[in-house]
């Protein structure tokens, strides 16, 4: 039974249609990167397996549970990490508080504790130092990496990164694929929307490229890259090497 | 000249207590207006920039327009109507209901007045927000009431903050229509000392000052409390690429 199953979804903004019967799955444990061109619908499938968007037909099941009809979307939601383009840090509340407070929130967790995961998760991040800064006072690479320990502190049994290193400067790209590479070691279930081939060849266990709101092609990083079977792959592909 | 000199000085040496207690009420029902007023936009506005799930049930989703039309009436005829109207209909209207005082029918006017404002101003204040910041709540696990304590409404009313404070300076300058209920506030105690010294210009240029004198002290502390606000949580663009966050993304960098 795979982490994620879903069925023929299909998403609609008014007249455009984004996703165009996607069938897409993942099992426990693996790292699967969605890469495709700007438009291509990566983004709007992400965000449809934690319901930011929901879809107009099919069916989607994470963990076993039909989640387009889920009386109860927050607690689901509460075991599916995400991390934004834009990080999407709370800008009323410091580096710490931001990782406290969905905790004690929503998993009622006692603020003792809760500090003491965030802290450990901080420190995974390489973070520890800036707990009590000011989230705009803190550089791209480092919003993104808090943002990653904040989804951590809520033990999500996935994760789902939609262009994590898309809106940071060149130099500050690694520091966040590390933390995640990290991630992808531990055996953690990840869904990567990304533009970072190299990461996605890297760590990536399936690679699924997506065009015009279908899936073209799906396969191994080693098949998807060194011998891509689609035209529309190879044409992708050959813009980035 | 002298005269108006001499004038303006009897009638402070005279009628010192009782333009005092004018400035006392009239300080009291701004504060009490502006802060009652505040709650209320508060809850008016936040109700009405709720989103509901989109798996809401559909009793929730009827309930929600229905309370959404009842309160922009709310709204429109707070907005729509003058001050001095609304507190002689309302007072009259529950006077047989209530058998309240003066000062409690000024403060409830003054408050839903406020209210009615406020909640425009809280609803701009939260439109400000970015939408990633309830997006990011949300994907957490919050609800929608949790997203909205937490995240958005500390953020609009720090957006909304100068806007507040000014109706806060409005409240002390338009409190004075609230004289039509014979509230005793500074326009009330002008008024009678004028009609018993006869002395109207210097009566009023006293009143006038003592409303500039409010109103600046007001702004001036609005002013403080706003820069102090801005120093502890900047939240202007910023770049990422400043000299300062490089330094700490290589910092980093080499520790990992």
């Amino acid at each position: 039974m795979p982490l994620v199953n879903i069925k023929n979804i299909h998403k609609r903004f008014g007249d455009l249609e984004v996703l165009k019967g996607v069938d897409f799955s993942v099992e426990e444990g693996e790292v699967v990167c969605l890469i495709g061109r700007s438009g291509s619908g990566k983004s709007t499938l992400l965000r449809c397996i934690n319901m930011l968007e929901q879809p107009d037909e099919g069916v989607i099941e994470v963990f076993g549970e039909d989640i387009v009809h889920t009386k109860d979307i927050n607690s689901y939601r509460a075991k599916v990490g995400m991390c934004f383009q834009q990080f999407n840090l709370f800008n009323n509340m410091n580096v710490l508080e931001n990782c406290v407070r969905p905790q004690v929130k929503i998993h009622k967790t006692p603020k003792d504790e809760a500090k003491n995961k965030a802290l450990l998760y901080l420190d995974k991040v390489g973070m520890q130092d800036f707990a009590h800064a000011s989230v705009n006072k803190i550089s791209g690479g480092q919003k993104q990496r808090v943002a990653i320990a904040r989804a951590l502190c809520m033990e999500p049994k996935l994760m789902l990164f939609d262009e994590p290193t898309s809106a940071l400067d060149p130099e500050m790209v690694q520091e966040v694929l590390n933390v995640m590479r990290e991630l992808a070691n531990e055996g953690l279930t990840m869904i990567v929307v990304t533009h970072e081939m190299n990461f996605a060849r890297d760590v990536a266990d399936r690679v699924v490229f997506m065009d015009d709101g279908v899936i073209v092609e799906e396969g191994s990083a080693k098949e998807i890259f060194s011998s891509p079977k689609n035209e529309r792959t190879k044409a992708f592909l050959s813009a980035f090497i | 000249m002298d005269r108006f000199i001499q004038n303006i000085l009897k009638i402070l040496n005279t009628y010192g207590a009782s333009l005092w207690l004018g400035v006392k009420t009239t300080i009291f029902v701004a504060i009490t207006g502006t802060c009652l007023g505040l709650i209320l936009g508060l809850i008016v506005g936040g109700i009405r920039a709720i989103k509901l799930d989109y798996n809401a049930s559909k009793p929730a989703k009827i309930g929600k327009k229905i309370v959404d039309f009842l309160l922009n009436i709310y709204i429109a005829v707070f907005r729509g109507t003058p001050m001095m109207v609304q507190a002689l209909f309302i007072y009259y209207l529950l006077l047989d209901f209530i058998h309240w005082t003066y000062l409690q029918a000024a403060i409830v006017v003054i408050s839903v007045n406020t209210g009615a404002y406020m909640a425009e101003i809280i609803r701009s204040g939260i439109q400000a927000v970015d939408v990633g910041q309830s997006e990011a709540a949300r994907a957490l696990g919050m609800s929608n009431w949790q997203t909205m304590m937490n995240v958005v409404l500390p953020q609009a009313i720090k957006n909304a903050f100068p806007a507040i404070g000014n109706e806060f300076i409005v409240n002390i300058k338009d409190s004075s229509v609230l004289m039509i209920i014979s509230i005793t506030e500074l326009m009330f105690q002008a008024k009678s000392i004028a009609g018993s010294t006869f002395l109207f210009t210097e009566t009023y240029f006293i009143e006038a000052m003592i409303y500039l004198l409010l109103t600046s002290i007001a702004a001036f502390i609005l002013n403080a409390i706003e820069k102090k606000m801005n120093n502890t949580n900047i939240s202007l663009p910023q770049s990422v690429t400043a000299p300062e966050n490089l330094a700490f993304a290589r910092d980093n960098t080499e520790r990992n």
